[in-house]
């Protein structure tokens, strides 16, 4: 009886032990199949069956170290560079493209099948990051809401500062969310920083017209909108692709998206993700060879509905929910890498003074 | 009275005998190895990466670098977070304990039926993501919640009266909905082993029941008032989630500037000292604590729970039982209660579809989380947790139990710190310390284990501290004259009275596990995704379906933990596990 205790703390700790254990056994042997690690973001995602095509042809096996948000894992790729956690990386953004290659920690590789993306996209002469997929930050609306109040739902950036549509906005702070700052960044290249009205200008009369300010997109999204959440508000700022995944993810009950994009000129933010062999690398050739197959139409074509984005090759064909739903705004607003890099620390700082104190 | 109180408890015990020279068990007596346990531990996975990450934040060439400290006096913005953080952290603690003081005092005296399922569902709130408690305070309290739309057409409003979004009150109701459960168990606990003869003694006396309790309960209760006060508290300073997702974006925390510092503008420098004030608050915090437990612990009379607990007979017991339940159960269950309503619902009515998805991996994805895997990877490093937290926490707390080493005053705040330290840092610390053998752990599992370990022990050493403290040193004297060694002493005598106590750590190092995100998130895990993780991972898409799987996630993991809680409690040692 007395020994109950300590029999099963030994069990327990003895289950818990072989369980945690038990992918770390799963160590290469010299003659068994190499390892490749590819770090990334958390919203990394792939099929099963593409990455086993690439395990099959390269007698490898692939280990995914999904790491925290897209800053969070850059930042341990930066931190950990005198002895590199991963053989790959990715999923840095535009957004953060200049303080990675600032950081040294990516090997130039151009890669077979760059040719299929387009040039816009490439934004590092070197081939240190080549882009992987794209996607645009746009406003979602609610279509029935706008339907039901007899409004015009909103086409421009300059359309949210219609006094009707006063408290019906949520943005994500660009201080803790990517989607924010991308917002964030719309305005500053649609505005301009000089001028007559400037992008300070422009969230000045945001703010007074209740705009609601949301730590990250997922409150913004499930809390507060009215078509996903529990919230009472129509305009949220997403993705452009997010219409098409609600139809995706519906069920089957619904035929066409619930929410409308906001598209109009410089509306829209593009998010550019990219790839790099990390510096120091063991597996130099297979590191080349995933890079390779990343750009492939096979996993170009796994990306939409993995992902939401859509692939920087242009070869590869779209699935039909995107073909159906997915929009791309014509004209989505420029800001260079090296400007937002330049600049983020005071444009974040900036927005915080007009709009939240 | 506190003289007669100590002298009644003397002369109550039989044997009197000159016991200065008999060897009780005390921690002096174990192996140098086991006592330095929880120090090995602490110095490989707090203060070794901690000072690695420290170092190369403010000393990256090799000399101190103060621009960063310099900067921080410089602006009036971080002494302002300092003050909203500390002022938010005490209001909202006071708020808590003042709230749970009589659900904690109900379920020590009194017996009524479902108490043992209320007191599993009670800590649920503990395990549950942030951004899944804003929906559920959304659902209940927002714009379109039953209660605004109902006040809206009672007064025929244009606009909903309750709006608690980004303001204060829903910060302060977030940190009592989670927190109420420390009060609630480590006072509760503790309580019920109280002799009730001391209060009912005042009584006798003439002092009327206000008085009784302030003066012969509330000091006896001091000790694990104030242990389960400083967990709060230390929860509250360094709260992150609450403030970011249900504050909004005009509150800030120490922690969640630590946070943004790291993470998005990648300031070092600015991080590292920011974590450093806010570690060296927490060691202030803890030693003005140390001294104050250390004055108000004294041997107490402990009693079997069978003999201090009653059925509610009177009108005015069933008022108090009842009115303490209702609360508990609006406080803490229908936020849980509305969850899982909506975890059923799909859009066109109340059906398994969310949960039957879960089983399906329609996209044929790599990272697809089967939901028994997701549980199974829980559950395996929850009992990790718990067994590490147990043996670490129990040596820890006989440590400081030891009243005659100097150590203890020392060693109190400093099992204390990894509370107050930032996961971020700490995570960071772990990739550039970690990182060659024999320690080459960044990528293993079992950090994750660890990482919640260093959360989940300081815990237990709280909750088994004030009942080690009470043990009267007689019945160990006695038992040794009688003829007992060391080892059975501590088996006959310390293990039946601490075996409370360290299940009720044992609960709190089992629902830290299976509830933490942020170091888990941090600390790079290949492909052992835990239950909060899928739970994110449904969040980070849109779609009706993911927003439902997420829910049905949650719906298993507070059933999950209440099952889990239920059969920690079950556990017995003994015969005198009712103790």
């Amino acid at each position: 009886m007395k020994k109950q205790l300590c029999l099963l703390l030994a069990f327990v700790i003895l289950t818990g032990l072989a369980t945690a254990c038990r992918p770390a056994a799963a160590t290469p042997t010299p003659a068994g199949p190499r390892t490749l690690v590819l770090m990334s973001h958390d919203s990394f995602a792939v099929s099963e069956d593409v990455i086993a095509e690439f395990e099959e042809a390269h007698n490898a096996k692939v280990q995914f170290l999904p790491s925290g948000d897209a800053g969070a894992a850059l930042n341990q790729a930066i931190l950990s560079k005198e002895n590199p956690l991963a053989d790959v990386f990715f999923g840095v953004d535009n957004t953060f493209l200049s303080r990675a290659l600032q950081a040294g920690i990516f090997e130039p590789y151009k890669p077979r099948g760059l040719e299929n993306v387009p040039d816009e996209l490439k934004l590092d002469p070197e081939y240190r990051l080549v882009p992987v997929d794209y996607g645009d930050v746009c406003l979602n609306y609610d279509k029935s809401y706008f339907e039901e109040k007899g409004l015009t739902p909103p086409q421009t950036l300059e359309d949210l500062t219609r006094p009707e549509l006063k408290g019906l906005t949520v943005v994500e702070n660009p201080a803790t969310s990517s989607p924010g700052l991308c917002f964030l960044l719309a305005t500053v290249g649609h505005f301009g920083e000089s001028g007559d009205y400037t992008y300070l200008d422009f969230w000045r009369d945001m703010r007074a017209n209740d705009v609601l300010v949301t730590e990250g997109w997922e409150d913004a999204y499930w809390g507060q909108s009215t078509w996903a959440g529990e919230g009472n508000r129509p305009i949220v700022v997403s993705y452009a692709t997010s219409p098409a995944a609600e139809v995706y993810f519906s069920e089957g009950a619904l035929e066409e998206p619930p929410t409308g994009n906001v598209l109009g000129d410089g509306a829209c933010f593009r998010q550019i993700e990219f790839v790099g062999i990390l510096k120091g690398t063991k597996n130099r050739d297979l590191a080349e060879a995933f890079i390779d197959f990343m750009l492939s139409e096979h996993f170009q074509e796994d990306i939409p509905l993995q992902m939401w984005v859509f692939p920087a090759n242009e070869k590869a064909a779209l699935p039909q929910v995107f073909l159906d739903f997915a929009e791309i705004p014509e004209r989505p607003a420029v800001v260079s890498p090296e400007a937002i890099a330049k600049n983020r620390e005071a444009w974040i700082e900036a927005w915080t003074e007009v709009v939240l104190r | 009275m506190n003289e007669w109180m100590n002298g009644r408890m003397m002369n109550d015990k039989h044997l009197l005998f000159a016991y200065s020279h008999i060897r009780t068990f005390t921690i002096r007596y174990s192996p140098l190895a086991i006592r330095l346990l929880p120090l090995v531990f602490l110095a490989v996975f707090f203060f070794y990466p901690l000072l690695a990450i420290f170092r190369l934040s403010l000393a990256p060439q090799g000399h101190l670098d103060l621009a960063a400290p310099a900067k921080l006096v410089s602006t009036t913005y971080y002494a302002r977070t300092l003050w909203f953080t500390t002022w938010q952290a005490t209001v909202s603690t006071l708020l808590t304990v003042i709230l749970a003081m009589p659900g904690a005092y109900i379920f020590a005296r009194y017996r009524f039926p479902g108490k043992s399922l209320l007191q599993a569902l009670t800590t649920v709130p503990f395990v549950m993501p942030t951004i899944v408690v804003a929906a559920a305070f959304n659902a209940l309290l927002g714009p379109r919640s039953h209660l605004n739309l109902a006040l809206m057409a009672l007064f025929g409003l244009q606009r909903p009266p309750i709006n608690l979004q980004h303001t204060i009150w829903i910060i302060l109701l977030a940190h009592v909905f989670y927190n109420y459960t420390v009060v609630l168990r480590i006072v509760g606990g503790f309580w019920a082993n109280l002799n009730p003869r001391l209060e009912e003694a005042a009584r006798l006396l003439g002092a009327d029941s206000w008085r009784a309790f302030w003066q012969v309960t509330l000091p006896l209760l001091a000790p694990a008032l104030v242990a389960a006060a400083l967990l709060v508290f230390i929860f509250c300073f360094t709260s992150f989630g609450v403030v970011l997702i249900l504050g909004g974006p005009r509150f800030a925390t120490l922690e969640v500037e630590i946070y943004r510092q790291t993470v998005h503008l990648f300031n070092l420098p600015l991080a590292a000292t920011l974590s450093l004030a806010q570690i060296t608050l927490t060691l202030a915090m803890t030693s003005v604590y140390t001294r104050l437990q250390a004055r108000t612990a004294r041997p107490l009379q402990l009693r079997p729970q069978q003999t201090t607990q009653r059925w509610p007979t009177t009108w005015r017991d069933r008022a108090l039982v009842g009115g303490n339940v209702v609360f508990m159960v609006v406080l803490l269950l229908t936020p849980l209660l509305a969850l899982a309503e909506r975890s059923l619902w799909t859009g066109r009515g109340y059906a398994l579809t969310n949960y039957s998805e879960l089983f399906v991996n329609r996209r044929g994805s790599v990272f697809f989380v089967p939901p028994v895997e997701a549980v199974r990877n829980s559950l395996a490093f929850a009992a990790l947790t718990v067994g590490l937290a147990v043996v670490l926490g129990v040596i820890g707390a006989y440590l400081l139990a030891d009243r005659k080493s100097r150590l203890s005053r020392w060693l109190d705040p400093i099992f204390m710190l990894p509370l107050g330290t930032s996961a971020v840092t700490l995570g960071f610390g772990y990739i550039i310390a970690l990182d060659r053998p024999p320690l080459n752990l960044r990528t293993s599992p079992l950090l994750i284990p660890i990482a919640h370990t260093l959360v989940a022990f300081p815990f237990v050493v709280r909750t088994v501290l004030p009942v080690l403290r009470g043990i009267h040193p007689h019945l160990r004297e006695s038992a040794s004259v009688l003829g007992a060694s060391p080892a059975r002493v501590w088996r006959e005598i310390d293990l039946p009275i601490v075996s409370r106590a360290l299940l009720v750590g044992a609960v709190f190092a089992f629902t830290i596990s299976m509830g933490e995100f942020g170091a888990t998130s941090l600390i790079a895990r290949p492909q052992m995704p835990t239950m909060p993780i899928a739970i994110y991972r449904f969040l980070g898409q849109p779609g009706a379906l993911n927003y439902g799987q997420a829910l049905a996630m949650s719906t298993l993991l507070m059933l999950v933990c209440a099952v889990g809680f239920l059969s920690i409690e079950r556990f017995r040692y003994g015969e005198v596990g009712e103790f």
